[in-house]
C-alpha cells in the first residue's frame, strides 16, 4: 500500500489517535521515512499535542483557589448560613422584648402609661419615696422643682406610682429613662 | 496520543467522587469543594483558553463551578464527573463570550465551510521542542497566541480534546455535534498550529524573543 502527500495529511490526526487502519499506519511510516515534509507535519503535530497538553501552558492566577473556595462557600450553604442568622436575630429579638417586658411588667407591674409619650422606666427602686399629682402624668423626687399641679400632690412608693401609669420625670428622674440617657 | 492527566481514572478515587456525589446531594453542601478540587485547574484553563482574559476566565470558572453544584443533582454517573463540568465550564464561557464580546467578529476560518482539506505548510526544517521551553513566559503567550488565532469552532475541539484530554466522544458530547466533525476540526486545529507554530523551529522566534546569540528556547 502507497499513500500520496495528501492522504497522510489528512489523517495525521487520526494517527496520533491511532484511529487508522494496521495497513494505512505501516504506510504512513512507510512515507515518513522519505518525506521530509509530511515528517515535517508528523514532528510539528506532535509538538503541538504535547506542548498543549502538558498543563503548564495555562497560568493559574495566584489566590484563585481561595478566591473559589471564599465564593463557594457563600453561595454553597446559604440556607444554613440563612437560617442561623435568622436565629440569632429572633433570639435577640426575644431577649430585647422580654427585658422589656420584663422591666415593665414582672417588677413594677406597670399598666398602661398616662402620657402615650412618656418612656418605659427602668431600674427604679420599688420602695423609693416619689411624689406624683392628681392631674399629673409623671413622678418625681420630692424636691423636683417641675412638679406641676402642686396643690394636688402626694408622696407614695414608686412600685404604686408605676401601677398608676406615671413615669419618670425626665429631669429629676432621667437616670430611669435609659433611652433618655442614650440620647 | 495525550494522556490522562487529571481525572479520576483511578477505582478508589472515582468510588470517593461517587460518594461525594451523594453527600452532596444529600446535605453535605461543604463537601462540594473537595469534589471539584482535583479539577479547578483545569475548569479555569477551559475558560481562559475560550476567553484569553484572565478575570473573564475566573468569573466564568467560578459561575461553572457553582452552576455545577446547582445542578448536581442532574449529573448522571454513565458520564465522568471531570466531562460533565468541563463542559458546563465550555457553555458558560460561550455566554460569557458572547455577553462580554458580541461586537467582535470571529476570524474568517470559523465557518463550517471552511472544514475542508488542509495542505499544511512547508517547512523542512523541524525539531522537538522539549516540554521545558513550557518555564518560559514568551512561549506560553506565543501558543496562546496561536490558539487565540483558530476560529472558536476548532479552538472549543482543541482545548477539549488535546489541552483537557477528553475522549473523541465526550469531546462530541460536550459540543454536541459528530464525531466525524470532531475529527474533521482536530485536524484542521492541529495543522493550523503546527503551521503557526513551526516558524518558531526555523528561529524566527529565537530573534524575535532576543534569546541569548545561538540558543534557542528548545
Amino acid at each position: 500500500m502507497v499513500v500520496t502527500c495528501e492522504q497522510v495529511w489528512q489523517e495525521i490526526s487520526n494517527y496520533f489517535e491511532n484511529d487508522v487502519e494496521p495497513n494505512l499506519r505501516a504506510a504512513m511510516e512507510a512515507h515518513f521515512r522519505e518525506c521530509d515534509r509530511c515528517r515535517s507535519v508528523l514532528e510539528g503535530t506532535r509538538n503541538v499535542i504535547k506542548l498543549y497538553g502538558d498543563e503548564r501552558m495555562i497560568d493559574v492566577p495566584v489566590g484563585f483557589s481561595y478566591r473559589l473556595q471564599r465564593r463557594l462557600e457563600e453561595s454553597t450553604q446559604p440556607t444554613r448560613r440563612g437560617f442561623l442568622g435568622w436565629m440569632v436575630a429572633a433570639t435577640a429579638a426575644v431577649v430585647v422584648v422580654g427585658s422589656f417586658e420584663f422591666a415593665r411588667s414582672s417588677i413594677f407591674g406597670q399598666p398602661d402609661l398616662r402620657s402615650e409619650h412618656a418612656q418605659p422606666a427602668v431600674g427604679v427602686p420599688p420602695d423609693m419615696m416619689v411624689v406624683v399629682s392628681t392631674e399629673g402624668k409623671l413622678f418625681h423626687a420630692v424636691a423636683c422643682p417641675f412638679i406641676h399641679d402642686k396643690a394636688h400632690v402626694r408622696t407614695i412608693v414608686a412600685r404604686e406610682a408605676l401601677k398608676e401609669g406615671y413615669a419618670p420625670c425626665v429631669r429629676c428622674m432621667k437616670k430611669y429613662l435609659p433611652l433618655l440617657r442614650l440620647s | 496520543m495525550p494522556e490522562e492527566v487529571t481525572s479520576l481514572t483511578n477505582p478508589a478515587e472515582r468510588f470517593n467522587e461517587e460518594t461525594l456525589i451523594r453527600r452532596i446531594r444529600e446535605g453535605e453542601h461543604e463537601l462540594f469543594y473537595e469534589l471539584i478540587r482535583p479539577y479547578e485547574r483545569r475548569v479555569y484553563a477551559t475558560a481562559f483558553a475560550i476567553l484569553r482574559n484572565q478575570a473573564d476566565a475566573e468569573d466564568a470558572a467560578q459561575e461553572a463551578m457553582l452552576k455545577a453544584f446547582k445542578h448536581i443533582g442532574q449529573f448522571r454517573a454513565e458520564a465522568r464527573f471531570s466531562t460533565w463540568l468541563i463542559q458546563i465550564t465550555l457553555n458558560e464561557a460561550r455566554m460569557w463570550k458572547r455577553k462580554e464580546h458580541a461586537h467582535l467578529v470571529e476570524p474568517i476560518v470559523d465557518q463550517e465551510d471552511a472544514e475542508g482539506n488542509y495542505p499544511p505548510r512547508d517547512f523542512a526544517d523541524w525539531r522537538e521542542i522539549p516540554s521545558e521551553a513550557l518555564e518560559r513566559k514568551e512561549i506560553r503567550e506565543k501558543l496562546a497566541e496561536a490558539l487565540e488565532s483558530l476560529g472558536q469552532i476548532y479552538r472549543e475541539v482543541f482545548v477539549l480534546r488535546d489541552m483537557q484530554h477528553l475522549s473523541i466522544d465526550e469531546t462530541a458530547k460536550a459540543l454536541r455535534i459528530s464525531t466525524a466533525s470532531v475529527k474533521t476540526r482536530l485536524l484542521r486545529a492541529r495543522l493550523m498550529l503546527r503551521d503557526l507554530l513551526a516558524p518558531g523551529l526555523s528561529g524566527s522566534w529565537s530573534t524575535r524573543l532576543d534569546f541569548e546569540k545561538g540558543t534557542k528556547p528548545w
